[in-house]
């Protein structure tokens, strides 16, 4: 077990950021935390990094205790934390150093572990962090994270305004990593980020909705999600939420996924009635349940 | 100029130096339309948006936003348009009712017009309980919803929106949506900018702007047909591996 959390519960005055959360992350895993701002997700990251003490339950990480041995979890772990804090008037060559000797070792000792990534910022070492895109501060990040060869890896929302592209060799970067057999725990308000992890826990409002692989997240959504369409779509949206048998109805990109409350539900009793609303080129058709339609389910 | 266009751009061009940051765009944007503006960081939509909101002179080029010149009356373009961004929205020290009635000085409005249009805002919004709380203290869907809401008070012909739902629950983000379509549906032209791939599958239209350039512009259902992909991610990352 690389991360092992039980009952913690965390409040800001009256705010409640974390109530009773426990879960378990296995060694080698990579491990989601999804959940919008302000679900508590950077709140967890303090705590199992040992810069916020919990007010209640407990917590350990590569087998120690987060309050009685912080000290050896500062060794073995590794965190990048959502907003950028590397010394921008460092160059990338210097902030790396920096880190390593923090760390009490060498750029070239764990050279191996950030080879990958660091030879896509390597032509730019020179330069100083401030000055670099966000793309390669992100890259800059992972390495300075990783020099000491941490066995568990906290990044918190490592991909939050990183163009698709980047987000996309990010995550390969991930699975690479994850070879090596260090623990990944990362956080991401990015739904469609939670299929490539291993297992996932959804968050919302210091709460766990649900914890899982994603796979199994979406096949336990009880309900059967149809993509409808029509040539307007604001009146298409007044339309459905003012028909009383929806159970959901939720814009979708170039759709509207709706759910129906009945079981014996026919898509063209709900056709003949959109048609009544002066809606035309209507398509109503059965789909597949996603990461984000499970999550707004389970917030309800 | 044709009245339903309300942004018309032809061969806008924007040098820093030798570097073209936008090459010699060219694009249209009907009356209600909402269009997404995509690319990668540093593909140029940043300064493209810059220069259609009248606080950067363009080099080269033509564009008219909601009919007036970009090189000749930046001034009333500024007048004639909304701007939200995830960044900066509103002021956190200031409370709901003071915001709107900031904001509203600065588009102009008169005492009268401010107070009538506060309170249908906030009652629209169900933010009659907190209309005296500070905005910092308000979760940050309500922020965006109310942000949007303060960026259409001076009823303006296009409203600018940077990224508007990043990081937003996904319930609250389709609430956004439901406002927009509807700006959209009372005659609004929306102008998005992103590079949440998800957003932009809300759009009428969209284009890519790839080192400068608009590389792909259509509706997203075509861009997906075209590219023989799923969703507009891979639309993205097709055209900007390329």
């Amino acid at each position: 077990m690389s991360i092992n959390i039980s009952n913690i519960s965390k409040s800001y005055k009256k705010v409640k950021a974390l109530q009773n959360i426990s879960f378990k992350v296995e060694t080698g895993e990579l491990f989601g935390l999804i959940g919008p701002d302000g679900a508590g997700k950077t709140t967890l990251f303090r705590i199992l990094t040992t810069l916020l003490i919990a007010n209640k339950g407990t917590a350990k990480v590569a087998g120690f205790d987060v309050v009685s041995d912080y000290k050896n979890i500062r060794n073995s772990v590794g965190y990048m934390p959502g907003k950028f804090s590397l010394y921008q008037d460092l160059t990338i060559e210097e902030n790396l150093e920096f880190f390593a000797t923090i760390f009490g070792t060498t750029v070239e000792e764990n050279y191996d572990l950030i080879k990958d990534i660091y030879m896509q910022i390597e032509p730019f070492k020179t330069r100083r962090a401030g000055k670099l895109s966000g793309g390669m501060k992100q890259k800059l990040a992972l390495c300075c994270a990783l020099i000491h060869k941490p066995k568990v890896l906290f990044l918190d929302e490592p991909t939050t305004g990183v163009d698709p592209v980047s987000r996309k060799e990010f995550w390969e970067m991930l699975k690479r990593l994850q070879q090596k057999n260090i623990t990944i725990l990362v956080s991401t308000p990015y739904m469609d980020e939670a299929a490539l992890c291993d297992r996932i826990a959804l968050i919302q409002n210091g709460k766990i909705l649900e914890i899982d692989t994603p796979e199994a997240i979406v096949k336990h959504n009880p309900n059967q999600i149809y993509n409808v369409s029509a040539d307007n779509m604001y009146k298409l949206i007044n339309s459905l939420k003012t028909y009383k048998h929806n159970h959901s109805v939720y814009p979708f990109g170039e759709f509207v996924h709706y759910t129906d409350r009945r079981t014996d539900f026919n898509p063209k009793a709900l056709k003949v009635y959109l048609e009544s609303q002066n809606l035309s080129n209507i398509h109503i058709n059965k789909t597949v349940a996603t990461i984000e339609d499970t999550f707004m389910e389970l917030a309800k | 100029m044709n009245k339903n266009k309300v942004i018309q751009v032809e061969e806008l061009t924007k040098m820093f130096g030798d570097f073209a940051a936008v090459n010699a765009i060219t694009f249209n944007v009907e009356k209600g339309e909402i269009f997404g503006f995509l690319g990668a960081n540093g593909a140029g939509k940043t300064t493209a948006m810059k220069m259609l909101i009248g606080i950067s002179k363009p080099t080269s080029g033509k564009a008219a936003v909601a009919g007036y010149d970009v090189f000749t009356n930046a001034e009333d373009i500024k007048k004639s348009i909304g701007y939200m961004s995830q960044k900066f929205a509103l002021y956190d020290d200031l409370t709901v009712k003071e915001n709107i009635t900031f904001f509203g000085g600065i588009y102009g409005l008169s005492r009268k017009q401010i107070k009538e249009k506060s309170k249908v805002l906030i009652e629209e919004l169900g933010l009659e309980n907190v209309a005296n709380k500070l905005v910092g203290a308000l979760p940050l869907g309500w922020k965006q919803k109310l942000s949007f809401s303060v960026a259409l008070l001076h009823d303006p012909k296009i409203v600018f929106l940077d990224e508007p739902t990043g990081g937003v629950d996904p319930i609250t983000r389709r609430q956004f949506w439901e406002m927009i379509y509807k700006a959209a549906h009372n005659g609004t032209t929306v102008f998005v900018t992103t590079h949440y791939m998800d957003e932009a599958e809300y759009c009428d239209r969209v284009s890519i702007m790839v080192n400068g350039k608009i590389e792909a512009l259509n509706t997203p259902k075509k861009l997906k047909e075209y590219f023989k992909v799923d969703n507009m991610n891979d639309v993205f990352l097709k055209l900007a591996r390329e």
